[in-house]
């Protein structure tokens, strides 16, 4: 088990935060809550674990409870270890009208690993989310900051290549 | 019809860039507040636009910044909804990614408007990519002076900062983006009191659409009551369409309120159609929330006149024949399209948006979803079209914030226009099956 005291942001992280609490008011830095918990997902192999989370209390000085409610609130805080790419594929009405089903099964079928699963490799991990703003050119998935649109199997495939080779964890921030 | 104010220069290379924004009228409108305008004059001018919000709910906005609370040496806020996670909408990112100066040039004439020296634009955090290019774009304004202390020279300071949010439809509420902006779970407030009394850290605040915002930069430039010319009696101004669905051209595209609905389907300068030759089943209008309608009644109201994309035109009739402009997500449905199924989606994500606060929200998305697979699965009997109904019916109104309504309108709606298409599944269980929807991917052989 990793203690709090071995958790620590890297120094750009560190500065990034500082940046981030000048946002607000003195008195106000709860607000930075998400910011942060974004910053530590990122540094922190993609998740968020129990001694991560009380470290973002312990810099903005609130109790880790706090922490804990909020992170567990949002749909991007993942409280589990995920795959090296989180595959977000759009299931909501227009990408459904578009073929996400399709979509998700031939993911599925490529990473050989069911949809919420880590891919035998650790490459790869589908997640299924609610529209993405990408209505219009769907079907869609997003791998952290990335938007992937109008897919198809071919450019799944070409994608996916990619990644593998590239080989470094998908982060939003 | 076609009259731009917000996309006018969208498709010039570098837009983008504070530079290029600049050669093409950029910031003019900012000059003019600071250097001719006073404060109020400005609320006056949107007043006289007749602008109304944009984000879904249409509320004039000049009288909305009227009501803002100016309590001595209490700070306001100005705060900008870009939460934008409705299904079937994506103008606000369209705005964002291509021409964000436009926003940040809006956020610092209403700032400067409302008496805000601090002011946020909250970000969906899917959008991650967006908040970098608007960020970049503040950048270029705080060295260009255009942000930070006595801009342009007018003895006007504003801090403009850019905040994230976390996967959350409901802090697309104002209220729950509010305490989503303090830090806390995306939870509505009870109101009263309203945010123009106490919103941020409780203090007065004005929460505003981004495409409500932008607006301000052409009405600020041209004036209320050119703007007020533009569009259909209470419907003026421009609105940014979201297009999706079985069309030939999805996109973004700004009309003059009051284009006619089968103008906007099927002239080339918009929607272009729909696909494969197919014929139109269904329209949603506005975003998930609001009720679907058959191309019948989208085409033409029930009097028999044709239906124009206006807040007032589409709502003729009420929820029994019309329906309403929202946010302008627009999602067209062709012939193949099972509305059941479709419905079934909208069923599953208003269940996993639910913050949980209210038992009949809570509860009720999750029946919802749960009578609507069975339907899917073909295993639902007719009652369960009434107790569909029933449930539905048991939200509305009973919540502390309008995410339940927005759950139970598409339900009740496609019961409405639809009921035989649920009573064929239930007679009929293998027909859901045999709905042969169109998809580009329709190469997949079953693994
Ligand atoms: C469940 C729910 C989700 C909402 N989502 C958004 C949104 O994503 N963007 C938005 O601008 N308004 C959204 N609204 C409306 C806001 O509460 C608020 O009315 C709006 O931001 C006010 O800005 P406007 O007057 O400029 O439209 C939502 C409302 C509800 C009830
Ligand atoms: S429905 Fe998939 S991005 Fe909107």
């Amino acid at each position: 088990m990793t203690t709090t005291t071995e958790i620590k942001f890297s120094d750009s992280a560190q500065q990034q935060v500082q940046e981030i609490l000048n946002q607000y008011p003195a008195d106000k830095s709860k607000s930075a809550l998400l910011p942060l918990l974004h910053l530590a997902q990122a540094e922190f192999d993609g998740w968020l674990s129990a001694p991560v989370m009380d470290y973002v209390a312990s810099i903005l000085n609130i109790q880790p409870i706090e922490v804990y409610e909020v992170a567990s609130f949002y749909s991007m805080f993942n409280l589990k270890p995920v795959g090296k790419y989180l595959i977000e594929v759009c299931q909501t009405s227009s990408c459904w009208m578009n073929g996400s089903e399709d979509i998700v099964r031939y993911l599925e079928r490529t990473i050989q690993a069911e949809t919420g699963q880590i891919s035998p490799d650790g490459m790869f991990q589908i997640k299924t989310v609610e529209c993405l703003g990408s209505c219009g050119t769907a079907p869609m998935f997003q791998i952290g900051d990335k938007f992937y649109e109008n897919l198809t199997f071919e450019k799944i495939d070409t994608i996916l290549d990619d990644l593998r080779k590239e080989n470094k964890r998908s982060r939003y921030v | 019809m076609s009259k731009k104010l917000l996309l006018t220069y969208d498709h010039i290379p570098g837009i983008n860039t504070l530079e290029v924004y600049r050669q093409n009228n950029g910031y003019k409108s900012l000059e003019k507040a600071l250097k001719t305008m006073k404060p109020d004059d400005i609320v006056e001018e949107v007043k006289k636009s007749g602008l109304r919000g944009r984000g879904g709910a249409g509320f004039p906005t000049g009288m909305k910044w009227s009501f803002l609370a100016k309590p001595e040496g209490v700070p306001r806020h100005l705060v900008c909804n870009a939460d934008e996670s409705e299904p079937g909408t994506f103008k606000d990112r369209y705005l964002m990614e291509r021409i964000p100066h436009l926003l940040i040039e809006g956020m610092i004439v209403s700032s400067y408007a409302l008496g805000a020296n601090t002011s946020y634009i909250y970000v969906r955090g899917e959008y991650f990519y967006i908040i970098k290019i608007l960020q970049n774009a503040i950048k270029e304004a705080y060295a260009a002076g255009l942000l930070g202390k006595n801009i342009l020279g007018s003895g006007y300071d504003l801090d403009l900062y850019v905040q994230p949010g976390g996967g959350a439809y409901i802090c697309g509420e104002e209220t729950a983006l509010l305490e989503s902006l303090e830090g806390k779970r995306g939870n509505p407030r009870l109101k009263p009191p309203f945010p123009a009394v106490a919103g941020l850290w409780g203090r007065p605040t004005v929460v505003n659409n981004v495409e409500t915002i932008a607006a301000v930069v052409p009405i600020v430039n041209g004036g209320g009551d050119e703007y007020a010319k533009i569009g259909i009696g209470k419907s003026t101004g421009t609105k940014l369409i979201s297009a999706s669905g079985h069309i030939n051209k999805p996109g973004v595209y700004e009309i003059e309120l009051g284009v006619p609905v089968e103008e906007f389907i099927y002239s080339d300068e918009y929607c272009g159609g729909i696909r494969n030759g197919k014929k139109l089943k269904a329209v949603v209008a506005g975003g998930s929330s609001v009720p679907i309608l058959p191309t019948e009644l989208i085409l033409k109201t029930a009097k028999g006149e044709p239906r124009l994309m206006s807040y007032e035109s589409l709502s003729d009739g009420g929820f029994a024949t019309g329906t309403m402009l929202g946010s302008g997500g627009f999602i067209a449905m062709d012939e193949d399209t099972s509305i059941v199924k479709n419905l079934f989606t909208f069923a599953r994500f208003y269940h996993h948006e639910s913050c949980g606060q209210c038992s009949p929200c809570r509860e009720g998305t999750g029946w919802m979803e749960k009578i609507l697979k069975k339907f899917i699965d073909g295993k639902a009997t007719m009652s369960d079209i009434d107790l569909l109904w029933d449930v539905q019916s048991k939200i509305e109104g009973k919540t502390i914030c309008p995410l339940g309504e927005a759950a139970a309108w598409p339900v009740a709606a496609a019961i409405r226009h639809f009921r035989h298409e649920f009573e064929e599944y239930v007679k009929n269980p293998q027909s859901i099956h045999d709905v042969k929807h169109y998809f580009r991917l329709n190469n997949l052989v079953e693994a």
